[in-house]
């Protein structure tokens, strides 16, 4: 909401050094917030000064245009009192016209300095001033000529054009819809400044009498209010006065035509909107009832519309004539012909104007009143305003009729404790400062012992609840009173073991080197065809949005990995040799269980209803996923380095099941978007966690990835179930270690896995440790076999073990793997 | 070796002679000390030490003397034995302190050479970020609330106040899943985290709640669908305004530091009555004449909009449970995107969702 500071100052006792800024910040504390400070006029500089056009030569030029040399009467502007001469390129103007000339020493805005200068063969002293070059607004047509009666020859205009001003915009909050209007904004600078306020709404209205023109409210739920008053005579072309126009200029409208311009000009002044329609197009009584479905209107802007039945319409015998607070429609709307104006001043039902306005997605400078609560008293003061100021200067008559169908409805009574605004806010306020701030924000207050009953004005709708009356008073003793006190908890547990298990992730990750990345969560068809999803898989069948910001990428994501790969390839792309990022978030799949309901808010609902309510929502598991591509290891003096491949992501979950003490189980699987012989399902106990290993090729090339790309996509929710929250202190044996090492030669098929599994499971409780250190194919062993060598750590918890008890051991663990594997020792 | 002698008439045993004996030590001496290092020192260790050296050979020679000459030659050769083997232990001690010295300077290295075999990892500052302000509530014994992003309707708006024909809630940009009739939606704010605890949990209740939310706002420099928030929400007996403020007023000063406080401006939230904007002294400029006027952080204000806080509204209170007649509690909320873009000078929001190592791993080295 942008108010001109002279327009405020209309309804306000400001003292004259008081200037926006100050009234702007005053206003800001007290809620109404200083969005942007305007000072136009302020980077012109006289002399610039009213002229009567004496003579003008029309001279054509070469060029194909026509210019008008021209002198001009400034009176003793120009120190002179000769005529000035002047070159002017516009037409639209007659010897004997004022206008408005700027004389060489002036500056114009955008530090357009003016000189007398040689052009077309003149001398030209100055120039005769469009609006344009005043800023005064952005008609071009030409030369601004002002009224006969303006002035004489001389006289200064930054008085008469109203050119300086100061202009706040606020950003008005939902609630405080009253200050969508100068007569709410002066209340609150009034308020703010503890000085009187006139009440522009305040003026002698006509008793409501049935002689206005006919109105039918056949939903008065809709339309509480509906006002109507008559304007006879008017003359169309009368012009707005420069007054009205620069104000509603500076308030952001732009000036259209008398009649338009008063009921813009009176919305902005009072908050009321109005709508003028040409009389004598209307026929027969106007009608406030609900469309029917399927009904059409052409609104204003020249748009069809088909409307709901929620709609609210305003009608006549000839149908639909407007969407009620939202906008007029064309048949009747007030034209250059229009001389029988019929004024229509409404209060409508806030949610119904809301849903209107979101439906037609119509929102306009109506609506967005209605949408958030207008005073319903105001209907009868501002039509009485508008048919002054139309008769006032497009002449005609304002008719006695005054129709007024319904009345405002009633104030609710609140009551609360005098001291609420103190418990609440922790200030000290007594009872006495609660009543006169309510008093002064329009409240009737009665005092009954601790309590007070206070009665809202009609233009606070917002004002319902005891704690909007405690945010009323706080807001004036002002915020900054405030106390800060901390307050003392209840002694908390700490971070709940998901929490400390996520940063314990990040942290071992980022220790092994990866960088953390965060992507939006959305996919679409082209991402999953880039993973090489069949059409089946179950990461296609996602929680779709209804409203995606694009098309391609229409669903919540049900897997980490394109955001994370097109992070890898953008990191490549800019020159990074090789790239190890992460990346943990929630992914979502539907759950398919019916509708969320949508419960009432008066009381907290049951635990069924909850229950029901939250097994709609999809599941959304947090998820883990890791990429690593191009260089892990960078060559150096030390040697060459290492690309990333297939067990750097399987080494990655390894590491993080080591860090919390779970066993992870690799098993050969096959999944894309991984290579089918280099993909591991990866789980614990028996869940799986996911999977990890090295990239389909034709997934590498679809992402831009080089060859051997290695990803891991794991669920956290499934580590965390078997994260271990309370780790029994280790038990160890001080005595020798027994070493032994054992080639096992298997087929190619048979996993180290398996073999592992083996030896441990024959080697019984003697052994403590096995690792595989050494992988042989060759001659030496055959086609189609590999050998596999492990390193055997034998110990007992309680004597040194012999050679004998070693070499039983490790027999016994060969003897299980020659079993289940078909493994024999090289030898 | 010469028999035994069977009587006694001193028989000459040539390498007993006391001439044969000091010239076998000096020889052993000398050689000592001609030797330079420790594989020299071992030869002649073995050459006048070992079994087939003078000394040791003369040594064994005793026993053919008459058992009145065994004690003399006997002193003879073990003082000549002594002395080589002393002047050895000498000998060797220096060569190894000059043997050491000489390794110690031939395995010098370069110790200026690269060591990165690995690059740095680093968690992303929005995390880090969030750990840092969850960290400064739970020092205060507040826990960390969380909740899913695919949210309810019902809890994301009707709960908080914001019924379906609020007007604020076309602020904010809701995405919505299909269809749309559901009652789901990503949530656009952490506040249905706050419906969930007062709905699961009864007061006291004191949570904070970082997470992910999300607006249809299109992609820019200071505008993304996604982004971070954190609210905290207190509910307790006796809780009020100055509460909320002296709890904001920690929270910015263990964010930006000593004496940068908040101040509060009237304004609205339906979820909060009365409702405040947060604003936090610039902690660039503090405000202070002369600085203030150039400072790009604040733009002059001396004061950086921070987000917004309030005491909850009855009506959530009611919606989820809380006896408003007992309980009063505020809340607030602000944006940990933000916060960090100014905390760190950082222009362009989008910095944060490129993925971009090197935006990252600067971070990762904030303590
Ligand atoms: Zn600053």
């Amino acid at each position: 909401m942008r108010a001109p500071l002279s327009w405020i100052r209309d309804y306000v006792d400001l003292p004259a050094e008081v200037n926006a800024e100050e009234l702007a910040h005053e206003l800001t504390a007290l809620g109404l917030k200083l969005e942007a400070l305007e000072k136009p006029g302020e980077d012109i500089t006289g002399p610039l000064v009213v002229g009567r056009v004496l003579t003008m030569e029309p001279e054509p030029q070469k060029n194909g245009k026509t210019i008008n040399w021209c002198t001009v009467d400034v009176g003793d502007a120009n120190g002179t009192g000769e005529p000035q001469g002047i070159v002017c390129g516009a037409h639209n103007f007659a010897p004997g016209d004022l206008v408005v000339v700027v004389l060489p020493g002036a500056v114009l805005p955008g530090g357009f300095e003016i000189s007398a200068r040689k052009t077309y063969g003149h001398l030209s002293a100055g120039m005769i001033c469009s609006s344009r070059e005043l800023g005064l607004g952005d008609d071009h047509e030409g030369i601004i000529v002002l009224p006969a009666d303006a002035g004489k020859p001389g006289d200064d205009v930054f008085e008469l054009l109203h050119l300086r001003d100061e202009v706040i915009e606020f950003e008005i909050n939902p609630d405080r819809a009253y200050a969508l209007s100068l007569r709410g904004i002066a209340r609150e600078a009034a308020l703010a400044r503890s000085v009187p306020f006139t009440d522009p709404a305040a003026r002698p209205v006509p008793e409501a009498n049935g002689d206005g023109y006919p109105v039918v409210v056949d939903d008065a739920d809709g339309c509480p209010v509906f006002v109507t008053r008559t304007v006879t005579g008017f003359d169309p072309a009368a012009p707005t006065p420069s007054w009205m126009s620069r104000r509603l200029f500076l308030a952001g409208m732009r000036p259209i035509s008398l009649g338009v311009d008063v009921t813009n000009y009176v919305m902005l002044e009072l908050g009321q909107p109005i709508h003028g329609y040409d009389g004598d197009k209307l026929a027969g009584p106007i009608r406030v009832r609900r469309a029917t479905e399927g009904e059409r209107l052409r609104t204003l802007d020249g748009v069809d519309r088909t409307l709901s039945s929620e709609d609210l319409l305003i009608t006549d015998d000839s149908g639909p004539i407007g969407l009620a607070g939202v906008m007029g429609g064309e048949t009747t709307e007030l034209s250059g012909t229009t001389t029988h104006v019929v004024i229509e001043a409404a209060h409508f039902d806030p949610v119904s104007i809301f849903r209107t306005q979101k439906r037609h997605k119509l929102p306009s400078e109506a609506s967005k009143r209605f949408e958030r609560g207008v005073d319903p008293k105001l209907p009868a003061y501002a039509s009485q305003r508008v048919a002054e100021l139309l008769t006032t200067y497009g002449g005609g008559t304002v008719e006695p009729g005054a129709t007024q169908v319904g009345t405002a409805p009633s104030r609710p009574q609140i009551r609360i404790a005098t001291d609420l605004p103190a418990r609440v806010t922790g200030m000290e306020i007594d009872a006495a400062t609660t009543v006169a701030n309510l008093q002064a924000v329009g409240c009737r207050v009665e005092v009954d012992g601790a309590e007070l009953t206070a009665v809202p004005p009609s233009w606070r709708p917002d004002l319902n609840d005891p704690f909007d009356l405690v945010e009323e008073v706080a807001r004036i003793v002002g915020y900054d009173q405030v106390p800060s006190i901390l307050p003392t908890a209840t002694s908390g547990r700490g971070l709940s073991r998901e929490q400390r298990l996520r940063r314990r992730v990040g942290r071992t990750l980022a220790g092994a080197g990866c960088v953390e990345v965060l992507s939006f969560p959305f996919v679409g068809d082209a991402a999953f065809d880039a993973l090489g999803l069949p059409a089946e898989d179950v990461l296609r069948h996602t929680v779709r949005l209804a409203n995606p910001l694009s098309s391609e990428d229409p669903s919540y994501t049900t897997t980490l990995l394109p955001g994370l790969l097109r992070a890898a390839g953008r990191n490549l792309g800019r020159g990074a040799p090789g790239v190890a990022l992460f990346e943990t978030g929630t992914v979502a799949f539907p759950a398919d269980r019916g509708p969320a309901p949508i419960y009432g808010v008066e009381r907290r609902p049951t635990v069924d209803e909850l229950a029901t309510l939250l097994e709609a929502l999809p599941e959304q598991p947090l998820h883990l996923a890791v990429v690593l591509a191009g260089e892990r290891e960078r060559s150096g003096w030390w040697g060459a380095g290492r690309e990333a491949g297939w067990s750097d992501a399987i080494g990655v979950v390894r590491r993080l099941g080591d860090e919390l003490g779970v066993e992870v189980t690799v098993d050969a699987a096959a999944r894309m978007p991984w290579h089918p012989g280099r993909c591991a399902r990866v789980s614990l106990g028996g869940d799986e966690l996911g999977h990890a290993g090295e990239l389909h090729p034709r997934v590498c090339q679809a992402f831009g990835l080089p060859p051997r790309t290695a990803v891991a996509e794991i669920d956290l929710d499934v580590l965390m179930r078997h994260a271990r929250d309370v780790v029994p202190g280790p038990q160890f044996s001080t005595y020798p270690v027994a070493k032994e090492d054992v080639a096992l030669v298997v087929a190619t098929s048979v996993t180290a896995a398996a073999v592992e599994a083996a030896l441990r499971e024959g080697a019984g409780e003697l052994l403590e440790s096995i690792r595989l250190f050494d992988v042989y194919t060759g001659d030496q062993v055959g086609a189609g076999h590999k050998s596999l060598a492990f390193a055997l750590r034998f110990r007992a918890p309680d004597r040194t073990l012999t050679e004998q008890e070693t070499a039983a051991a490790r027999d016994a663990a060969v003897a299980l793997a020659a079993e289940r594997t078909g493994a024999v020792q090289r030898a | 070796m010469s028999g035994p002698n069977s009587d006694y008439d001193p028989v000459e045993v040539t390498p007993l002679k006391p001439e044969e004996v000091e010239a076998a030590r000096d020889a052993a001496l000398a050689a000592i000390g001609a030797a330079t290092d420790l594989e020299g020192l071992k030869r002649v260790r073995i050459e006048h030490t070992g079994d087939r050296s003078p000394l040791a050979l003369a040594n064994r020679e005793i026993g053919a003397l008459p058992p009145q000459a065994r004690k003399e030659a006997g002193q003879r050769i073990g003082q000549a034995r002594g002395a080589v083997n002393k002047a050895l232990a000498e000998r060797q001690a220096v060569l190894e302190v000059e043997h050491e010295e000489r390794m110690l300077v031939e395995e010098t290295v370069d110790v200026t050479l690269p060591t990165d075999r690995v690059a740095a990892g680093a968690r992303h500052p929005i995390t880090t970020g969030s750990e840092r302000i969850a960290d400064v509530f739970l020092a205060m014994g507040w826990e960390v609330a969380e909740g899913p992003v695919i949210e309810a309707e019902w809890l994301n708006f009707d709960a908080l106040n914001l019924g379906a024909d609020h007007p604020a809630r076309t602020m904010q940009d809701t995405f919505w899943t299909e269809p749309q009739d559901q009652g789901i939606v990503l949530r656009t704010h952490t506040s249905p985290v706050q419906a969930r605890t007062m709905l699961t949990r009864t007061p006291p209740i004191y949570v904070v709640c970082p997470g992910r939310v999300f607006r249809t706002d299109e992609y820019d420099a200071t505008h993304s669908p996604m982004f971070h928030q954190v609210e905290g929400l207190v509910v307790d007996e006796g809780i009020t305004m100055a509460h909320l403020k002296g709890t904001l007023d920690h929270f910015a000063e263990s964010m930006f530091g000593e004496g940068i406080t908040t101040r509060f401006r009237p304004s609205y939230f339906p979820f909060t009555e009365p409702s405040a904007e947060v604003d936090l002294v610039c902690f660039v400029c503090r405000g202070a004449a002369g600085v203030v006027e150039s400072c790009r952080t604040c733009r002059g204000e001396g004061w950086i909009e921070w987000g917004g806080c309030g005491m909850v509204n009855p009506r959530v209170l009611r919606a989820c449970g809380v006896d408003p007649e007992r309980f009063t509690g505020f809340a607030f909320g602000m944006g940990i995107d933000r916060t960090l873009m100014f905390r760190h000078a950082i222009e362009d929001l989008r910095g944060f969702f490129e993925g971009d190592v090197r935006f990252t791993t600067a971070f990762g080295t904030e303590i």
